[in-house]
């Protein structure tokens, strides 16, 4: 049965989407991407994944929104008036279709049965359980380690996932962040070496570049 | 009526072609990048969607807290992943938007096709 | 500067900002009790700085948040996060495999090395956003 709230959100959502889609006010467009973001940490958090939530208001209503208005204060304002042209509507729906037709084999929203909650995400869920409820009760007695399955013991399973068990994943996302960080340096910190160098040099420098 | 039960999935994909469209659709560069974020967004939240159990609470273990059923932690990991690669490529993206500027004077699609196609 | 007479944005940017910072630290270190973690906590973080860099001018946060140190930590936090998991691999173990962080319980082990690990992930995310903030507003401002 689905709340009110979440019906509510998503026709929040796809009214922001539409609207996004059809603003020529690219500032105005910027900030409701920030809402965009909020609105769909809200429904992470009623999805139950508060962590995704978390992140997502931080990065998409906070930071991602900074980062466009900075860039639409070097680039244009607003964005030309354009006909409506049919192709794009064609391929989108077309898309769409396939999609939603792939939807039909998949398990209902919700489903505790379903595959995705099997394997290796019931095992997290129930190693983590133990270890952290045992440590509850006997603190000094180390847990569950005698038996040759590893826990982490905290109460957050993504945050003992994330960190733990899928240590490298993070490294790797970590890493990621670090060249992209290095990207936009080489890409937009030219001006700043420039001005370092003495006047006769950049004046050299400007007329052969 | 089985098919009630993937109403989620089904408003998620059209969130996801609204934001396709804008990407295949306007011509403006920033526009696109606002395109790829909701369809990126849509994409996180069709896969957290998969980790939703009925009667579940946040992965999160309470004090004392016995036989409870929590969400599906493991599509919520991969997706703040996701996130983060998401925001480093948008960073990326906005970086060569700004030197497409400086270069062409202009970030609207059309307008970068026409002047490549004189400087041939 | 039109930024200078705005006078109500001067003063309650600068009575929440260190709340901000409250809260990033708070998201760090109760990342494994709640939601929330290195990741996001940086990003708070950064969040806090760019609030006081778009109020106070680019020059102002430069005095109080040096470009030079920023880029030091984006590698800094990575790697603390590569050096815990070459401490556990001089240690005997696999790399990233936190057990032998602590001799007497592995337990305690596996949560020093979380906490250094969310650690890292904080620092580095805080400095690339920041960074990449200075960058795009740095380009703007010659």
């Amino acid at each position: 049965m689905p709340l009110p709230i979440e019906i509510v959100l998503f026709i929040f959502l796809l009214t922001t989407a539409v609207v996004i889609a059809r603003l020529e006010d690219l500032f105005a467009a910027a900030m409701l991407t920030g809402i965009f973001s909020l609105l769909s940490a809200g429904l992470f958090t009623i999805m139950d994944a508060v962590d995704v939530a978390f992140t997502e208001a931080a990065v998409g209503a906070g930071v991602a929104t900074v980062f466009i208005l900075c860039t639409l204060s070097l680039t244009a304002k607003r964005e030309y008036q354009q006909p409506t042209r049919i192709l794009p509507f064609i391929v989108v729906g077309i898309t769409g279709a396939a999609l939603i037709y792939g939807t039909l084999d998949m398990p209902a929203y919700g489903d505790p049965d379903a595959v995705p909650h099997g394997h290796l995400s019931a095992k997290f869920i129930e190693i983590e359980e133990k270890a952290f409820l045992s440590q509850d009760k006997h603190a000094a007695e180390p847990a569950q380690h005698g038996s040759g399955e590893k826990a982490v013991g905290l109460p957050n399973i993504v945050t003992s996932i994330l960190a733990s068990y899928r240590g490298y994943d993070t490294f790797g996302e970590t890493a990621v962040i670090f060249t992209a960080t290095i990207g936009v340096m080489l890409l937009l910190r030219t001006r700043r070496r420039e001005k370092k160098v003495s006047p006769p040099n950049r004046d050299q420098m400007e007329t052969t570049s | 009526m089985q098919w009630l039960g993937l109403w989620h999935y089904w408003a998620v994909i059209i969130l996801m072609m609204i934001g396709l469209y804008i990407v295949i659709a306007r011509d403006n560069l920033v526009k696109k990048v606002m395109g790829l974020s909701i369809f990126q967004v849509s994409v996180i939240m069709f896969y957290v969607s998969t980790g939703k159990v009925e009667g579940g609470t946040a992965p999160i273990i309470p004090e004392g807290g016995h036989d409870l059923v929590y969400s599906n932690p493991l599509p919520h990991v991969l997706m703040l992943t996701a996130i983060v690669v998401g925001i480093s490529t948008t960073a990326l993206a906005l970086a060569l938007i700004v030197r497409i500027q400086e270069a062409y004077g202009t970030v609207e699609d059309d307008e970068l096709n026409a002047i490549d196609g004189a400087a041939l | 500067m039109r930024m200078r007479e705005k006078i109500i944005l001067r003063v309650v940017s600068k009575a929440f900002i260190p709340f901000i910072f409250l809260f990033a630290l708070y998201i760090q270190f109760h990342g494994d009790f709640g939601p929330g973690g290195g990741f996001q906590a940086g990003v708070v973080f950064a969040a806090g700085i760019i609030l006081y860099g778009v109020i106070f001018g680019l020059d102002t946060m430069r005095l109080a948040v040096p470009e030079r140190l920023m880029e030091y930590g984006i590698v800094l936090g990575l790697i603390l996060y590569g050096g815990v998991g070459i401490v556990s691999l001089i240690s005997g173990a696999n790399f990233l495999d936190y057990d032998v962080l602590n001799a007497h319980d592995p337990t305690h082990g596996q949560h020093l090395g979380i906490l250094l690990v969310e650690l890292g992930v904080g620092i580095t995310v805080t400095c690339a956003m920041t960074t990449i903030f200075y960058a795009l507003a740095g380009r703007g401002e010659k």
